[in-house]
């Protein structure tokens, strides 16, 4: 039996891939879960593996070709027993000696057949010699459901594609750069933040001064023994964290009529690429002590720029902070990581004339800037929550353990 | 609230009616000077006295028959059957008068009488064939007439109290098997519970287990017991048999869209037939399985040998069988 091979979805809001190198040429045999094929997508780049053993009869998507999840990309002339033919004719054809009486249903599967329009000759049977029951009758119906939704966004989207024409003119010298599948979903994402959410916008001013000390002290020390480079960045986790745990409404998400509060606080972090960016997640990182967030935050940028982050690694972020300083930026507006309801972004450490008590003095300072979703989180919880990680922050010093 | 058993909760809720209205009178089978064989008038002699509390003869036509005439003379009669296999002679009393009195008088009079009788196999009671019958079945086809057989404590004295306050004869059946073996808590104020209405006694989505009296017992027990195969059944404790609560019955088997009737009665003419027939009518097209049943067989009940008994007499394991079948289907 030939059996399609289509591009199975390989993680939250994925919804196509491009396909990087076939592993198996035509005729050549390949075995139930060998690699079959490698596929780029807006978050990992991974292989593929043959849903069932055979041999290739046909590849039908050529390398470097953009699909969408779903699409067939190559058929297998499977020579693995059919497993799941349809239990209903089997046992019809059991007892009947090859002719095939009608599947009997119950009133229940033929009321539910009748309203939902699904045939039950459709549906794996889990019943007594493979009878539909009323409960497989309704799980067909809510994958029915399930799939005209996806249907009708993937509709939408499609719509909105259209409406969104080309307007640039050309002229000679002018260079065209195609979009890479990441590139199209960094702008899909943020345009769907902007258009969603309500931002608005505030920074506080933190003296880091016996932060830059402490580090500046420790730095060697916690690379000969960790081999990671300590910077700022796992400090003002740390500090986000708590005021995350202190102020709960800022780890949320607004949900159409309601706001619903995460339990876990998983910090995504955004992480800059050649071309483009990614924001891994720090799962429980309230759990983490600073080192722990110092080699977290390694491993995942490290895997990052070397593409090998797995799904899970880029998923169930409830709080986002950009290290926007890295860029020598001092002052920064994120755009919020949609669904989340807040993203914090920490600026470059500039030494600069500040006042103390009366006097003048050198210090070193740091904005933090945080967007918030209007919906779900107003003004004077911002303040509460940033006065508190700046209070953290100008109170780490030499007596802070970092274990 | 107190603890009690079904039986001390029947002579309790007696007393207590018998206290608040002097027009109950309760006549029976040694139900005065022993406070009935299952103990279940005791002690009522001594406070409400030989007018009140009266020892009956070996002739049960006679005493439902002078039950009858003293209800419609203004009394509140309450008759004690010994066993429920000791009903037949009163058969013609009880269908053909009190069951018939308000419709043949044209409403002129009316029997506000409750005949109390224990019911069901006392298994391993060795009782055998006069001491063990269920005799709902027989009586359910009679009009005029109102069966309740309540399973908990709490549930005995919410219909005895609405029982005794009925204007129209009622049945009372309790199971005996459940007199001791079955102690709940039961509030001190009065309460009653409408005749007519069944009660969810556990809530499942797979199917439903209809039951009464020690078969509910039964079914809660396997229904446990298949929870731990994560199959989910609904308990449904029918309270009252007649007049069926049809609305309760066919709100969880649409839910479930499964239903299995259980009751110790022999199978033919049993109640289970009714139900389902009810089923049927009301909620065909949400059923996913045929209604089954589960009751003892066409043969008099019980054998006397304990054997014999265990394998006709339906149980938690026969019930279990019937669910696990049911839950496949």
């Amino acid at each position: 039996m030939i059996t399609e091979i289509t591009l199975p979805k390989l993680g939250e809001s994925i919804v196509e891939g491009i396909i990087g190198r076939w592993l198996k040429k035509v005729g050549e045999r390949v075995e139930r879960d060998e690699p079959l094929v490698e596929v780029d997508t807006d978050k990992i780049n991974t292989e593929i593996p043959s849903p069932v053993g055979g041999y290739i009869t046909g590849l039908l998507v050529e390398e470097g070709q953009t699909i969408a999840v779903g699409t067939p990309i190559a058929l297998i002339e499977s020579d693995e027993r059919e497993e799941q033919s349809d239990p209903a004719l089997v046992t019809a054809n059991g007892k009947s000696n090859g002719a095939v009486e009608p599947p009997r249903y119950s009133p229940a599967v033929r009321r539910l057949a009748d309203e939902s329009g699904i045939d039950p000759a459709t549906v794996v049977g889990s019943g007594l010699e493979g009878r539909v029951t009323r409960r497989d009758m309704e799980r067909a119906m809510e994958q029915a459901v399930e799939q005209a939704v996806e249907q009708a966004m993937e509709q939408k989207a499609m719509e909105q594609k259209a409406v969104e024409q080309k307007v640039a003119r050309l002229f000679s010298g002018d260079e065209v750069i195609p979009l890479t599948s990441m590139r199209r979903h960094i702008a899909a994402r943020m345009c769907e933040s902007k258009r969603l959410v309500p931002h608005a916008w505030t920074m506080v001013e933190v003296d880091v001064t016996k932060l830059v000390a402490y580090r500046r002290a420790i730095k060697e020390e916690v690379l000969k023994r960790e081999g990671v480079n300590l910077t700022y960045l796992p400090f003002v986790i740390k500090a986000a964290v708590e005021g995350l745990r202190a102020y709960p409404i800022l780890n949320s998400q607004w949900d159409n009529d309601r706001i619903v509060v995460k339990k876990h606080i998983n910090i995504g972090i955004a992480v800059d690429l050649n071309d483009g960016l990614i924001v891994p997640v720090i799962k429980d990182a309230d759990q983490m002590s600073i080192i722990g967030l110092a080699q977290a935050v390694h491993d995942l940028a490290t895997r990052a720029r070397t593409g090998t982050l797995r799904p899970e690694d880029v998923e169930g972020g409830t709080f986002t902070i950009n290290n926007t300083g890295a860029f020598g930026s001092i002052m920064s507006a994120p755009i919020i990581n949609y669904p989340q309801a807040a993203i914090m972004s920490m600026e470059t450490i500039t030494r600069r004339p500040v006042v103390v008590g009366d006097g003048i003095a050198i210090r070193d300072m740091m904005n933090l800037c945080v967007s918030l979703d209007h919906r779900v989180l107003d003004g004077a919880v911002i303040g509460r929550f940033l006065r508190l990680v700046k209070n953290r922050l100008e109170s780490f010093d030499a007596s802070t353990p970092i274990y | 609230m107190a603890v009690r058993n079904i039986v001390e909760t029947v002579a309790h809720t007696l007393r207590e009616e018998m206290r608040r209205d002097s027009r109950i009178i309760v006549i029976g089978e040694d139900v005065a000077k022993i406070g009935g064989v299952f103990q279940a008038t005791k002690g009522l002699l001594s406070e409400f006295g030989p007018e009140r509390v009266i020892d009956a003869p070996l002739a049960e036509s006679s005493l439902v028959g002078i039950a009858v005439g003293a209800a419609a003379a203004g009394l509140r009669p309450v008759v004690e059957i010994q066993f429920a296999d000791f009903i037949y002679p009163a058969m013609d009393q009880i269908i053909n008068e009190a069951a018939r009195l308000r419709y043949r008088s044209n409403n002129g009079y009316h029997c506000p009488l409750v005949i109390r009788t224990p019911y069901g196999v006392a298994p391993g009671g060795g009782g055998g064939l006069y001491h063990n019958q269920s005799v709902e079945g027989m009586f359910c086809g009679v009009p005029g007439l109102k069966i309740v057989a309540p399973a908990t404590p709490y549930d005995t004295k919410g219909l005895l109290i609405a029982a005794l306050r009925d204007p129209d004869p009622v049945l009372f059946l309790e199971h005996k098997a459940t007199y001791r073996a079955v102690s709940g808590e039961v509030p001190d104020e009065e309460y009653t519970i409408a005749i007519g209405k069944a009660d969810v006694k556990r809530e499942g989505r797979d199917l439903t287990v209809i039951a009464y009296g020690l078969m509910l017992h039964q079914a809660l027990a396997a229904a446990e017991k298949l929870a731990k195969s994560h199959i989910d059944v609904e308990v449904v404790d029918l309270r009252s048999l007649k007049p069926l609560d049809k609305e309760l019955i066919c709100r969880s088997v649409r839910k479930t869209g499964k239903a299995l009737v259980a009751h110790e009665d022999c199978l033919s003419g049993g109640i289970g037939g009714e139900i389902a027939a009810v089923i049927m009518e009301e909620c065909f097209f949400h059923l996913d399985a045929p209604v089954m049943r589960v009751a003892a067989p066409d043969i008099p009940l019980a054998p006397y040998s304990r054997h014999l008994e265990e394998h006709v007499v339906p149980g938690r394991a026969a019930l279990e069988k019937a669910m696990r079948e049911l839950a496949r289907f």
